[in-house]
C-alpha cells in the first residue's frame, strides 16, 4: 500500500455524537469527542493524535486505550484500523525512579 | 486536474516546525503552498523530539537578533493566533555552573549577549536558589535571562500545521523527495517516488536530509546528524517555571504544564553511537541524564521516568543554521542545520523565510545564515 497520505482529502464534517463525552484515555482524561475532533483538525496518525492531545502519554503509556483510540481514528478517516500504524512503544517498560535508572552499580 | 493539484506557487520539502510555520506565514500572504513530508507524521523529527527551550541566552551572537525578535513579536501571541495551546511560558532561563571553568564559559556567553542588547546577567549560587530553591548547593552560579522560557514543541508544531491546513495549504505525508529539477535554469520540479510536484519556488527544510536533497542540484550544506536523547517523568507536583540548562550540557529541560519534567542530556559519546541509522534510545542515555539531573535536583531522585526517546540534530559546521536563497538555483531556498536549538527560533525563522520568499526583504537581517559562508581553513 502506498503511504502517500493527502491531508486535504475530504473526510466529511465533524458532527457531534452522544458518546463524545466518554473518557477514552483515563490517564490523561481525553474524551472520544476530543479525539474525533482532532482527526478533523488534520491529525491523521496515531502518533499525531498522541502528540496533539496527550492520550496514551500518561502513566500507562497507552497500554489501556491504544486499541480504542485506533478504532475511533480509523472510523473517522473511513479506513480499517489495520491501516493505522501504532505509536512507537518507548523505554522503560514500566515507570522507573531516577535513582534506580541512574544507578549502574552492581549489588546496590 | 491531476497536474493542477500537484502545482503551487511554493513547494516546501519537510513538514517539521520550519516547514509548517513557513507554510502558515506564506498562506497568510495568500500564496499557494504544498508541503511534502517524507515520514508518515507531521513534525516527526527534531520538531517533536526536542526539550522545548525558547531561549536567547547561551546562543551564538549571530542568532540573537532573529530569536530576540521572535520572542518579542511572535511567541507571546502564538497560542491565540494558532488556536492551540502551545504552552508558552516566559519565566526565565537559568544556565547553571558548578565549577569556576563553567562560570568562565557562562561569563563569555553573557558578555557577548549583553553586547547584542539582551537582558542577561551572571548571578551567584544563593541568587540562583532564590529563583529556584530546589537546586543543590553544588550550583555556584548561573547566567539568568528573565525573558527566556519554554513551550510545548509537539503542540506548537501541530498548531502551525493545523492553522496552515485551515488556510488551504496542502500537506502530503509519506512523500519522500528524491530529486529536484531545474527548467530553463530555475527551480521547478520536485520529484518523489510516485509523483512530480511543480512550484515557482521551493524551500528545502528537511533537517539533515536537506543535504541529500540539495545535492541533486549541486549544493552542499556541511552538516552531520548527531543522535541525542530525551526523557520525561510522570506528572509531579508543581515545582518551578524556569527553563534550565547547564554550562556543560549535562542536561537541559523544564517542568511542563501538565507536571511532567522533560529533560534532554548528552553522554559525551554522541556522534559515535552504533545506531545503524535507527533512531533508538541507547542503553547509556537515560541513565546518564538521570545522574546529571539528580546532582542538580536531589529532590527529583524519586520521580519516575515514563518515557525516553532519541532524535537527530542537524549539526551545521559552524553550529548555526543555513537560512538562505541559493544563487546558483534561482527560486530555491534552504532552511536547515539548526544544530539542536531550532525550536525556539523556528517561528522567527519561518516568518522571515516567508518574507524572503514573497517580498524579498526579511524583517531581520539574515546575511549571517547564508549558505555560501563555509570556507576551507587554508
Amino acid at each position: 500500500m502506498s503511504k502517500v497520505n493527502n491531508r486535504s482529502r475530504n473526510i466529511g464534517e465533524f458532527i457531534s455524537e452522544d458518546e463524545d463525552d466518554m473518557l477514552i484515555c483515563r490517564c490523561e482524561e481525553i474524551t472520544k469527542g476530543e479525539i474525533r475532533k482532532a482527526v478533523h483538525e488534520g491529525m491523521y496518525t496515531i502518533t499525531e493524535i498522541r502528540r496533539y492531545l496527550r492520550c496514551g502519554m500518561g502513566l500507562c503509556q497507552g497500554q489501556t486505550c491504544a486499541r480504542l483510540v485506533k478504532g475511533i481514528v480509523a472510523k473517522e478517516l473511513g479506513i480499517s484500523p489495520g491501516n493505522l500504524e501504532p505509536a512507537t512503544s518507548r523505554v522503560p517498560m514500566r515507570p522507573v525512579e531516577m535513582k534506580i535508572l541512574g544507578n549502574e552499580q552492581r549489588g546496590c | 486536474m491531476l497536474i493542477l493539484e500537484n502545482t503551487a506557487e511554493v513547494i516546501i520539502i519537510g513538514g517539521g516546525i520550519i516547514g509548517c510555520a513557513t507554510a502558515y506565514y506564506l498562506a497568510k500572504k495568500s500564496i499557494s503552498v504544498i508541503v511534502l513530508e517524507g515520514s508518515e507524521c507531521i513534525g516527526n523529527a527534531g520538531s517533536s523530539r526536542n526539550g522545548g527551550g525558547v531561549r536567547q541566552s547561551g546562543r551564538d551572537p549571530r542568532e540573537l537578533p532573529m530569536v530576540m525578535w521572535g520572542i518579542k513579536n511572535l511567541w507571546p501571541n502564538l497560542s491565540e493566533e494558532l488556536g492551540v495551546d502551545v504552552e508558552y511560558t516566559q519565566k526565565g532561563n537559568l544556565r547553571l555552573g558548578k565549577t569556576q571553568a563553567h562560570l568562565k564559559m557562562l561569563q563569555g556567553l553573557t558578555d557577548s549577549a549583553v553586547k547584542c542588547g539582551l537582558d542577561v546577567k551572571m548571578i551567584n549560587g544563593d541568587e540562583v536558589r532564590k529563583i529556584n530553591p530546589y537546586l543543590s548547593s553544588e550550583v555556584i552560579g548561573a547566567s539568568w535571562c528573565p525573558t527566556d522560557g519554554h513551550a510545548n514543541p509537539l503542540t506548537a508544531t501541530l498548531a502551525y500545521y493545523k492553522k496552515a491546513r485551515e488556510l488551504g495549504v496542502q500537506f502530503i505525508t509519506g512523500e519522500t523527495v528524491i530529486d529536484l529539477k531545474k527548467i530553463k535554469g530555475k527551480i521547478r520540479k520536485v520529484i518523489t517516488q510516485d509523483n512530480i510536484y511543480e512550484g515557482e519556488k521551493v524551500l528545502v527544510a528537511s533537517g539533515y536530509d536537506s543535504r541529500d536533497i540539495t545535492a541533486t542540484v549541486g549544493i552542499d550544506i556541511p552538516m552531520q546528524a548527531i543522535k541525542m536523547e530525551c526523557l520525561v517523568t510522570e506528572a509531579e507536583p508543581y515545582m518551578f517555571d524556569q527553563m534550565l540548562g547547564t554550562a556543560e550540557a549535562d542536561f537541559y529541560g523544564h517542568q511542563t504544564k501538565h507536571g511532567s519534567f522533560v529533560f534532554g542530556g548528552s553522554t559525551g559519546l554522541e556522534g559515535y553511537n552504533k545506531d545503524n541509522g535507527k533512531l533508538v534510545s541507547s542503553s547509556l542515555g537515560a541513565s546518564c541524564t538521570c545522574r546529571g539531573i539528580m546532582r542538580y535536583f536531589p529532590a527529583l531522585s524519586d520521580a519516575k521516568i515514563v518515557r525516553a526517546w532519541a532524535g537527530y540534530i542537524d549539526e551545521c559546521a559552524d553550529k548555526i543554521p543555513v537560512i538562505s536563497s541559493i544563487e546558483e538555483v534561482p527560486g530555491l531556498y534552504v532552511a536547515c542545520g539548526f544544530t539542536g536549538h531550532g525550536f525556539g527560533i523556528a517561528p522567527a525563522a519561518a516568518y522571515n523565510i516567508a518574507e524572503m520568499m514573497s517580498d524579498g526583504t526579511p524583517t531581520v537581517d539574515m546575511t549571517a545564515f547564508r549558505y555560501d559562508r563555509f570556507k576551507a581553513k587554508l
